[in-house]
């Protein structure tokens, strides 16, 4: 370079050149390989964290863990699935006094489920998002002891897509997964493959629902709500 | 796992075919009424384009502040550009994905073939090594947010002693290997866990988080960016790179006069002062090296030997109980598991119960995850010895750096610390002539060139 008098290069110019064509032919080595890989498994770019409802156990670490507050996390409702119930095991709490609405009585801790009278004794529960802060009490409650038409989701338009998601990392079951970006619909029916970076290999794989009637998360020993035993 | 989830899929399949014969309470029929269900909810998807906006601002953002750093040679541009990028990749991009934490992707990728990893990602990690290797640690100098939000608390930075700082530069290494393990072995992104200011620009996070960004924020007070330093896994991998760039920022734009100006100027002590090795110093160098070649079998053993012993190896009857491969979840649900059927702990976990859950004969259930840690703790152990391999290697490397001494006249920015941040361009006299702001007599005055 430069320092030097007579222009030729030293033993460090040829060096650090062959170096840096090294390092080049690195770089593109290892982007040709892993590009030529991903375009192999599928056409997908990018992907996003979402919860396995199939796998979630509902023990409220989504509430807690996210590092955004409140969760990017919230209940959703599948209304083909749901019976309708007046009597409502998402809606009401399991020990109230009464099954009247006060927010006493209600399961949700932040009053984020309201309900309407479709006709006797038929009612709508719907969940407010802006309230909800995905703690699955109701998803519990829904699951357990009714259809389960209630599970949780991450919402994309809160997510900030860690690196690392910080509720996988406290899941319980692994219950949280990558799938494509473009996919907007709740879980594709097909179970995913190993973590880390499990891959859906086409549209193909996708079911449109995935609580179709009759499909619910599993049941556990211990009721999270209550703390009773026994299914 | 994917059995797990199949075990799962299975389960949630077999109620669903007794449960459409006896709903638990049958759905209502809606058919004759004239109520429509309500469309379910569901996310909106995540838009595509912020991230190839991210990738065009990286490349623009590289560029723009190579020829920052090596044409116009402008501090108090290159600080606006730290606060642009802070502003954008920090506050308005919460510092996801980051250059740093896509390492981890990378060797998630070339491990684990079922691992797919998205173009943003590979484009994050390869441009700032690509931009190294011409023009410096430009993405260190100002796109980096975690480097930009350090940058700007420098307040009294303290010369640390030498030794001290390579020592402690030995960390980033640490950090890089650890990192990749995890990532390698599909446990996992702690680089990413552990990332201390994400917390910041998110207003928000874990308490682990905010504490250990303020502190190094207070810390960073004094000594200059010290996440940079000694523990950025990145930095460590551009100081390699760096070291060979075509260009790289210098302290004068054209001849060193030797004034010694800039001999204080750096808060990070990558001004390396002139150096000319005389005859004794020289064989004792010599010497130094010889010795250094002969212990690199004992230290690379040895180290070696450390790293097959904290990923769970056996090693002359020695085996730690609570190693590396804990952190795998599947490592971590059998040994819950295993205790708990040797009834050591009470109760069960949610993971647990989850095990139990499942429908599967508990004995096959066992079985496979008895064969799925196995292998998993196999790969933490040849991992550990390769980090244990790698470790010895990069300190050696560094012995090697700190004994060979090779001549050079000026003072000189150290290619492999040096963070292109141009706070030495304007304590150097003959930068300020070129500026227009001081005239020609002052700078003879100041020459103190051997020859002048």
């Amino acid at each position: 370079m430069a320092e030097n008098r007579n222009d030729r290069p030293t033993r460090r110019d040829v060096l650090g050149r062959g170096a840096r064509v090294a390092g080049c032919v690195a770089l593109g080595g290892l982007a040709a390989g892993l590009l030529g890989k991903r375009a192999a498994e599928a056409g997908e770019t990018e992907t996003v964290w979402q919860i396995d409802p199939y796998t979630c156990v509902r023990c409220g670490n989504c509430a807690t863990n996210c590092v955004l507050t409140p969760s990017a996390v919230k209940a959703i409702h599948s209304y083909p699935i749901c019976g309708y119930c007046e009597l409502c095991f998402g809606y009401f709490d399991p020990v109230a006094s009464a099954p009247t609405t006060a927010a006493e009585d209600q399961l949700c801790p932040t009053g984020a489920i309201s309900r309407k009278r479709v006709e006797e004794p038929y009612y709508e529960y719907t969940v407010d998002y802006d309230l909800c802060v995905g703690c699955g009490k109701c998803v519990e409650g829904c699951t357990r002891r009714g259809n389960g038409s209630l599970y949780l989701q991450i919402m994309h338009d809160r997510c900030v897509n860690c690196n690392e998601c910080a509720i996988a990392v406290a899941c319980p079951t692994q219950a949280i997964r990558r799938i494509p970006a473009h996919w907007t619909g709740p879980w594709p029916e097909k179970a995913p493959a190993d973590w880390p970076g499990e891959w859906f290999r086409g549209p193909d794989d996708y079911v449109p629902y995935i609580f179709k009637r009759g499909h619910q998360s599993p049941r556990r020993d211990v009721d999270h709500i209550t703390g009773e035993e026994g299914q | 796992m994917k059995r797990l989830a199949l075990t799962a899929l299975l389960l949630a399949a077999g109620w669903g075919a007794s449960a459409l014969a006896v709903e638990l309470f049958p759905p209502p029929d809606f058919s004759g009424t004239d109520y429509e269900f309500p469309p379910t909810q569901v996310y909106a998807a995540r838009p595509a384009w912020l991230e190839y906006l991210d990738m065009a601002v990286l490349a623009i953002g590289l560029g723009v502040t190579a020829w920052l750093v090596l044409r116009q040679r402008h501090r108090r541009w290159l600080v606006a550009m730290g606060v642009s990028s802070l502003l954008y990749f920090g506050f308005f991009r919460t510092g996801c994905v980051c250059p740093i934490g896509a390492i981890q992707n990378v060797a998630a990728a070339m491990v684990d073939d079922s691992y797919a990893i998205p173009l943003v990602v590979l484009v994050f990690f390869g441009l700032p090594l690509l931009a190294s290797l011409f023009h410096g640690r430009t993405f260190c100098a100002a796109i980096c947010p975690l480097g930009a939000i350090q940058d700007m608390v420098i307040w009294k930075p303290l010369r640390i002693p030498r030794w001290l700082d390579h020592t402690l530069g030995l960390g980033a290494w640490v950090v890089l290997a650890l990192g990749v393990l995890f990532a390698a072995t599909g446990s996992a992104f702690v680089i990413c866990r552990y990332d201390p200011f994400v917390g910041i620009f998110r207003f928000g996070g874990s308490f682990r988080m905010i504490i250990l960004g303020a502190s190094l924020l207070a810390m960073g007070l004094f000594v200059a960016r010290p996440y940079c330093r000694f523990i950025c896994p990145l930095g460590a991998i551009l100081r390699v790179t760096s070291r060979v760039s075509r260009h790289h920022a210098s302290v004068t734009p054209n001849e060193c006069i030797q004034c010694r100006l800039c001999e204080n100027a750096c808060p990070f002590d990558a001004i390396d002062p002139p150096e000319k090795p005389a005859g004794a110093q020289r064989r004792r160098g010599k010497r130094r090296l010889a010795g250094l070649l002969l212990a690199t079998p004992i230290i690379v053993a040895v180290a070696t030997g450390l790293g097959w012993l904290v990923s769970g190896g056996h090693l002359l009857g020695m085996q730690w109980e609570s190693n590396l491969s804990r952190a795998n979840f599947t490592v971590n649900l059998h040994d819950r598991i295993t205790a708990e059927r040797a009834g050591t702990v009470e109760g069960r976990t949610d993971a647990s119960e989850a095990f139990y859950a499942t429908e599967d004969p508990l004995e096959q259930k066992l079985a496979r995850l008895n064969a799925q840690t196995a292998a998993i703790k196999r790969r933490f152990r040849w991992g550990g010895l390769a980090m244990g391999a790698f470790l010895g290697l990069v300190i050696v490397a560094k012995l090697i750096s700190l004994v060979v001494r090779r001549t050079h006249e000026d003072y000189r920015p150290n290619r492999a610390l040096c963070l292109a941040c141009g706070r030495c361009y304007r304590y150097c006299p003959v930068e300020q002539q070129r500026r227009g702001n001081l005239p020609d007599s002052e700078i003879r005055q100041l020459d103190r060139r051997e020859d002048a």
